[in-house]
């Protein structure tokens, strides 16, 4: 098939970027979005021109790393896959595609496609773990009991893979439901519940000083997320912040 | 020869580790808070290591090349990780893993490293559980456990089909923990280009800051390197884009030894290559095995039709189907180890029976499995008289808790619903057995540089067991180098910071500054690509699942000629001091192009069949595997010289106290 590209091209973080635009003729079905992508670069570098630089790495939908917005679409069009899981099965042959980096002032863009994303990483920093040393010896695994509901809602937060879809659905760009399914995901486990309330706090504060916005219940990242992390996992987090407050 | 000292302690194997712990050097705590360690590569191995370390009080500064520590591609791998708990009372024990991973490995690994891994598995899970690692459970709260290849006993834990992404996370959240107190500094888009030796010992690294282009200078008292395999070395693999052996192969070239190169795991159960576009392969987990059974048409005319798109898998009836594994291996059935399933779908396929457009497919079937859990579903559930309809729904649900994920993969790839009928799959290059030379501390052969995790050699032999790599990476991250590597630095409490003003770091970035124009100043007629589908193609047609010394001759004089040939003409657009991808690619690349010749030395020296090192020359009449114990029961470690043609071989032998070396016999 052939197909009509508008690619965001920018050179770095300081300089301004623009939709360029490329046709690329001999593209089959059964190739995945990115090794299109592939092609296109491999036909500019041919040419002399600097390939569109994007973020991927383990082309199975787990690491995280690939973030394209496509058509207006967080991952395209397909649901619940990632953009390296996107296959060009989905589109049609003279299709004209729009693609874009994630847009939000937290995540500011590094070069072409590839945004900052290390906000998220000070978001865990702030409070996204237990604090049990790894060197010592702790009590066996089976000492505990955890009814396997609650560990499999745990598990199912925890499938969380850190791609920014959440934030680059949202018109607020709020990343809640990346930080809610930490939160959750410890919230349910009789191990997180010791350090439940200065948790839920250092992580929410550090969300805000990082100029995420806030949540107003659209449920767009529900539906653009790649893992189909839940809207319950928000609800959570705000009962866990708000018990933490009065608290105090 | 002296150089090769392995440093197992006396004494008897089950009292080794503990011994050693008790009379290796410490480093008193406020001494530690004087002490630097590098640790590049983040994974599993890096990040529980960084972790641990920092805790312990040294300072620490890990390095990847990702965006966030978080994406090593640890988080991968989807079976689960074993260790010797013995929850499910079928007979487990330390022993047995110890025994299971040196069987598994062929007899080609050390008795004493194995059996400290499979001491240390059971911590890993408790660890694990402790940091909020939510591994799957049984309705009664306990965990749960599967069972993986080459074994006997179910002592695989797991999280779905997400068992890596789940250990690094708690990895990353113990590192998280860490960077919050100040402990790490955790350098991301960086990539190491080489490490920096003073009087011998390793002291530093020259990094690239990948977004900014600039080259950088970090000292330590020690390095780690935990940067995983070198199976992209094939091009098509299941390994990450971006994965490349640029440390291992840096701290190679200045000294550190490279072990059993040619020791490489191709998995028997991924998807198929589709095309010429490809760019990576796609792992189905071996925990499907427990579950799926694997055929190809018993009848040629049957595979014909099938190529040609003329019959339906479904359609070919029970008796002229052949479940290949389970006529071959009766005892283990379905569930051999990766290597010898490998090899028996590779036969088949040649012989004629490969079943997708490429000839080059074999069946992963779970119609039997969805109909016997759909029965026992139907039967716990009260219904008396079910119809098929009924049973294969609850049958299907049941495999989809199990492996759900694992089908919604397949089914966004191939376009076929694999709870209708078969996968089909096809072995793929996941893994790499070798790696860097490293002693029982886990030191390579340069004094301060360290090795864990894939980026060493020492666990698995010539072929490593399901669900044994995550243990691996934990166990050397979390249990033995945090301890280990205090016995070499005790001897540095007095040292102060290490200098990067000197002239050994100044000429380490020259070399690297001279390196990378050296690339950028190709005349420019073909990408990086092209050269590393090039090698890819060589490697996987001569050195992939079986070799022999014609073929392997061949490989090493191709992969010299494309080396000399790729620092001549390729082409990288752009400049180096900025966001490069092709820049980035070239390097690892280049690197490849060295070991890759190296690799097909090491398998054209091994005159033996081993694990995955299948030599066509050496085989029993039955066409298995076909071991010389009296001539090959060593480690090759290799020393470069200058050229990887002109490596020299240095030996460590294998000896075997505990365990009668054997033919080892799934039958």
């Amino acid at each position: 098939m052939k197909l009509y590209l508008k690619i965001w091209r920018q050179k770095n973080a300081d300089s301004k970027g623009s939709m360029v635009d490329y046709t690329l003729d001999g593209v089959e079905s059964d190739m995945s979005f990115l090794e299109m992508l592939d092609i296109l670069n491999e036909e500019l570098i041919s040419k002399g021109e600097e390939p569109v630089e994007f973020d991927h790495d383990c082309r199975e939908g787990i690491c995280g790393t690939c973030s394209l917005m496509i058509n207006g679409q967080p991952h395209g069009p397909d649901s619940r896959i990632t953009v390296c899981q996107l296959h060009m099965r989905s589109f049609n042959d003279g299709d004209e595609i729009v693609i874009e980096p994630w847009r939000a002032t937290a995540f500011p863009v590094i070069k072409d496609l590839i945004v900052d994303r290390t906000a998220f990483d000070r978001i865990q920093q702030a409070g996204g773990y237990i604090s049990v040393n790894t060197s010592g010896r702790p009590v066996d695994a089976n000492a505990i009991p955890i009814e396997k509901e609650m560990a499999d809602k745990s598990f199912n937060a925890a499938t969380c893979i850190g791609c920014g879809a959440c934030v680059a659905a949202c018109k607020n760009a709020s990343a809640m439901l990346f930080t809610s399914a930490k939160v959750s995901q410890f919230a349910l486990l009789p191990q997180g519940q010791v350090e439940a309330a200065e948790r839920v706090q250092n992580m929410v504060r550090q969300m805000d000083l990082e100029g995420f916005g806030n949540c107003t219940n659209t449920g767009a990242c529900e539906v653009e997320c790649p893992k189909g992390i839940s809207l319950e996992n928000i609800a959570r987090m705000n009962r866990e912040y708000l018990s933490a407050s009065v608290k105090g | 020869m002296g150089k090769l000292d392995s440093k197992v302690p006396a004494g008897p194997l089950a009292d080794k580790w503990t011994k050693h712990k008790n009379e290796i050097d410490l480093v008193n705590p406020a001494n530690k808070r004087n002490i630097d360690i590098i640790v590049v590569g983040t994974g599993l191995a890096g990040g529980s290591a960084a972790a641990t370390l920092a805790e312990l009080g040294y300072n620490v500064k890990t390095f990847c090349y990702q965006d966030s520590p978080r994406r090593a591609h640890s988080i991968a791998a989807q079976g689960g990780v074993n260790a010797a708990k013995n929850y499910q009372g079928d007979g487990d024990s330390v022993y047995r893993l110890f025994y299971d991973t040196i069987k598994g490995g062929d007899y080609r690994s050390r008795e004493a490293n194995v059996h400290r891994l499979a001491e240390v598995s059971t911590n890993i899970i408790d660890q694990c559980v402790a940091q909020g690692v939510p591994f799957a459970r049984e309705y009664g709260g306990l965990l749960d456990n599967r069972s993986f290849g080459g074994v006997l006993v179910s002592r695989t834990f797991y999280a779905k089909g997400q068992t890596g992404q789940q250990l690094l996370l708690g990895a990353y959240s113990a590192m998280n923990r860490q960077i919050q107190r100040g402990k790490i500094k955790s350098y991301t888009r960086h990539e190491m280009l080489d490490l920096v030796l003073v009087d011998g010992k390793a002291r530093g690294i020259i990094a690239r800051d990948l977004v900014s282009g600039e080259i950088e200078r970090h000292s330590a008292h020690a390095v780690v390197l935990a940067t995983g395999g070198y199976g992209n070395l094939f091009f098509l693999s299941t390994y990450c884009m971006g994965a490349n052996v640029m440390a291992a192969w840096r701290a190679h070239r200045k000294g550190a030894y490279f072990a059993n190169p040619c020791f490489t795991q191709i998995h028997p159960t991924c998807i198929p290559v589709s095309g010429d576009h490809q760019s990576k392969l796609t792992l189905m987990s071996e925990s499907l095995r427990n579950d799926g059974r694997i055929w190809v048409p018993a009848k040629m005319e049957d595979a014909e039709a099938i190529r040609a798109g003329k019959l339906k898998p479904t359609e070919i009836p029970e008796e002229n189907r052949d479940y290949y594994l389970e006529r071959r291996y009766p005892a283990f059935g379905n569930l051999v180890p990766r290597d010898v399933a490998s090899r028996a779908a590779k036969e088949r396929c040649d012989a004629g029976y490969g079943v997708n457009k490429t000839g080059e497919a074999v069946y992963l079937d779970f119609d039997a499995a969805i109909m016997r859990y759909g029965r026992e579903k139907a039967l716990t559930s009260g219904m008396k008289n079910p119809d098929d309809t009924t049973v294969r729904k609850l049958g299907e649900e049941i495999v989809e808790a199990k492996y759900g994920n694992l089908f919604q993969m397949y089914e966004k790839i191939v376009d076929e619903n694999p709870y209708k009928t078969p996968m089909k799959i096809y072995p793929a290059v996941h893994y790499t057995m070798g790696g860097l030379w490293v002693d029982y501390n886990l030191q390579t052969t340069i004094p301060g540089c360290y090795a864990a995790g894939e980026a060493n050699f020492s666990d698995h032999g010539a072929n490593r067991l399901g669900a044994s790599a995550l243990m691996q990476g934990l166990a050397d991250g979390y249990f033995v180098l945090p301890y280990t590597i205090g016995d070499y630095l005790s001897d540095d409490i007095r040292t102060g910071p290490i200098s990067t003003e000197t002239s050994e770091f100044d000429e380490a970035e020259k070399a690297v500054r001279e390196r990378i124009e050296k690339l950028m100043s190709g005349s420019g007629i073909h990408s990086v690509d092209y050269y590393h589908k090039k090698l890819g193609k060589i490697m996987w047609n001569k050195c992939g699942m079986s070799r022999n010394a014609k073929e392997l001759k061949e490989a090493m004089k191709e992969i010299s000629e494309l080396r000399k040939d790729f620092w001549e003409n390729v082409k990288i657009p752009g400049t180096p001091d900025s966001k490069n991808q092709e820049l980035e690619k070239a390097g690892r690349v280049a690197d490849f192009l060295e070991l890759g010749e190296l690799f097909a030395m090491d398998a054209l020296e091994r005159n033996e069949s081993c694990g995955g090192h299948f030599r066509e020359e050496y085989q029993t009449e039955e066409g298995e595997a076909l071991r010389d114990d009296e001539n090959f029961k060593f480690v090759s470690a290799w020393e470069y010289t200058g050229e990887p043609s002109k490596s020299k071989l240095h030996k460590e032998d294998l000896v075997y106290e505990n365990i009668k070396v054997k033919t080892r016999s799934y039958k």
